[in-house]
């Protein structure tokens, strides 16, 4: 079974947390994956830098362009990469945009994936519709899991839709926003997580965007089967560096 | 073989809406009505109006004679220079504002390279009465100085893209990142053919009025609806789109598109991305664009701000891919004087944009008997300073 739906029969709260590879060192990439596996997170989003990341904020734009100007590129990632799963074991997705992965080589950047042991894509560029057409006995063929996102506009027919072809979660985004906005979750967001989570969908949610410290984790937890913070650990990588990666995941779970 | 638009947004295998589910729902309505509204009597009635009484339309169809000695061929000149604010794009924001209104929207977004689509769309929502804000590279705010003063004028908010190359690729990804900010207010109103489907289709349709006033206009000076060959330069593709538009099944007409190649196609300062781009996806479609190998979109360059764009519109990829349009870079250079000469010949400034289609005339003999249609798509106003640092006037 894929490390994903494993992870996910599991009866607690999941802290999913997002870097962008190559970032705030070329070479951070498998430290930060190893300490934020010890130090209690139950799944990683490796963000795959891209010049024009159009869903992100400010801080995960300037990490990307930092990754690249350290001289991430696709293969320098999967070169890094290609001994995770002698240390690590918590499932691991590459979340990235679409460009990059149609240079590669959509079934080559898959076969990749399978061959190091990544267990799941999210592609914000690419659409339900292409995928479905094009891409998804690809994915299959080598058992990764493609995880689509759904936010407060999407429709209850959509969302069912997006249900029906998933295998793995779905990706909740908090609010109408790129990345990295931090207000805090009022309570149409709560509502919003009430009314998902009440549609009983047959694959769990994790919220994303806006998740900062343990007050937005819970809120976002209370409802959904986990949550993804990326904003909050990018700046914290940028202050801190690799240290205290320790203290981060502490403060989110308390 | 079809050159334009089939039922799932495709030219060719070009095109699509390869964007993130955040612009779904955004999209997704824009693509359920843009035809029916674009179909409605009193939506057309309100467009050719304001078209006519308000950009000054029909644009004069110009038989350039200087210009046709010099070359020894048939030169008219498509006068979209003239139109109010000086260029084709208001063409696609006259239409885009009564789309806009008609969905319900009420704050306008846009994001703009030389400054002429952010003043037609500072100017239209000036016309209607709603909030503009008006995305724009660092360095064409420098470079484009008195469009920016205009967008203020007309009571936009000009903000500048700090991320990227800071040109015209950053404006437009600030412009969706702004989108998927505001999704249920706001409509975005894209400059060219590009972005997600519909876009490319919806502003080619409201550029389109370009080469159905030049069916008739060749039918009164030609006695014929159809010229040899349409000329025009493309950045996204909008003005180019326009004058092809009603001539892109018809085979007879041999259209040339001409991209900007900077300081020359190989020198790393370039931005023409049929020779230097592969297929990929930018700003939400599939299309020809400069990139790395590795899949980063690389940074153009042109002398003209609005050709500084490292993409085309899927319709031109397919158009170039299909072999149906020729594509020829110009450079700087070739430019700038292609420009000086229409002046001189013509008492016309052109925009540098449109400078680039002019230099085609250099670098290609037409037969004594063509007749040849240029889009001269902008006045070079914007442009003086350029000008004058260029030649030291
Ligand atoms: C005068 C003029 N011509 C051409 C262009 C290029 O745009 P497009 O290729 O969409 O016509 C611009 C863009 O700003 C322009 O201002």
């Amino acid at each position: 079974m894929n490390r994903i739906n494993q992870k996910l029969k599991e009866n607690k709260k999941l802290l999913s947390i997002y870097f962008s590879a190559g970032y705030p060192n070329l070479n951070d990439t498998v430290s930060i994956i190893e300490n934020l596996e010890k130090n209690g997170t139950d799944m990683i989003e490796i963000g795959l830098p891209f010049s024009d990341p159009l869903a992100d904020g400010p801080t995960i734009q300037a990490s990307s362009t930092q990754a690249l100007k350290n001289g991430m590129t696709t293969d320098v990632l999967f070169n890094q990469l290609k001994d995770i799963r002698k240390t690590v074991s918590i499932p691991l997705i590459i979340m990235g945009y679409f460009n990059p992965m149609l240079q590669y080589g959509v079934e080559a950047f898959c076969e990749k994936c399978q061959e190091i042991g990544i267990d799941g894509l999210i592609i914000p560029d690419l659409p339900v519709d292409v995928y479905n057409d094009q891409y998804k006995a690809t994915f299959e063929k080598y058992g990764l899991i493609n995880v689509f996102l759904i936010t407060p506009q999407t429709s209850v027919e959509r969302i069912n839709f997006i249900d029906s072809i998933s295998n793995g979660f779905i990706y909740m985004v908090s609010s109408a926003s790129v990345t990295g906005s931090n207000s805090g979750f009022g309570e149409e967001q709560t509502a919003y997580f009430k009314r998902i989570a009440d549609m009983k969908l047959k694959n769990p949610q994790i919220v994303g965007f806006g998740i900062s410290d343990n007050k937005t984790f819970l809120q976002a937890t209370e409802y959904a089967k986990g949550a993804i913070i990326g904003s909050a650990f990018i700046k914290h990588l940028s202050k801190n560096g690799t240290d205290n990666i320790d203290s981060f995941v502490d403060t989110i779970l308390k | 073989m079809t050159y334009n638009i089939n039922d799932k947004g495709y030219y060719g295998e070009f095109g699509g809406a390869y964007i993130p589910e955040m612009l779904y729902p955004n999209v997704e309505e824009l693509r359920q009505n843009y035809l029916k509204i674009m179909a409605e009597p009193s939506f057309k009635e309100e467009f050719d109006q304001l078209l006519k009484d308000y950009v000054g339309r029909p644009s004069p169809l110009y038989l350039a004679k200087r210009l046709s000695e010099k070359y020894n061929t048939k030169i008219y000149l498509k006068r979209e220079d003239l139109n109010h604010t000086g260029a084709h794009k208001i063409n696609n924001t006259i239409g885009q504002i009564l789309m806009a209104q008609r969905l319900g929207k009420k704050r306008i977004i846009a994001e703009t390279g030389a400054g002429q689509h952010g003043v037609a769309t500072a100017t239209v929502c000036a016309l209607m009465g709603l909030e503009c804000i008006v995305y724009m590279g660092e360095i064409d705010i420098a470079r484009q100085a008195p469009n920016v003063a205009r967008m203020k004028m007309l009571g936009a908010t000009v903000v500048p893209a700090l991320s990227g190359s800071r040109t015209l690729k950053d404006a437009t990804n600030e412009a969706i990142r702004d989108w998927i900010n505001n999704p249920v207010n706001t409509h975005y109103i894209i400059g060219s053919v590009v972005g997600p489907h519909p876009y490319p289709d919806m502003v080619a349709r409201f550029q389109a009025v370009v080469s159905e006033e030049m069916q008739w206009q060749l039918q009164e000076k030609e006695g014929k609806t159809t010229p040899d060959y349409v000329i025009a330069c493309v950045g996204g593709g909008s003005n180019a789109a326009g004058a092809f538009y009603h001539y892109l099944e018809n085979t007879d007409v041999k259209l040339i598109a001409v991209e900007a190649a900077g300081k020359g196609v190989n020198s790393g300062e370039s931005a023409a991305t049929s020779a230097l781009g592969k297929e990929g996806v930018i700003h939400g479609s599939k299309t020809l664009l400069m990139q790395t190998g590795d899949g980063q979109i690389t940074e153009p360059y042109s002398i003209s701000a609005g050709l500084d764009y490292p993409g085309i519109g899927p319709m031109h990829a397919h158009l170039y891919k299909t072999g149906r349009a020729e594509f020829i870079s110009i450079t700087d250079d070739q430019a700038m004087n292609a420009g000086l000469e229409l002046s001189k010949l013509e008492g016309i400034i052109p925009a540098i944009e449109s400078s680039h289609a002019l230099a085609v005339f250099e670098q290609k003999k037409f037969k004594p008997e063509d007749v040849v249609v240029l889009s001269l798509s902008g006045r070079g106003d914007k442009d003086l300073q350029n000008y004058i640092d260029y030649f030291n006037l």
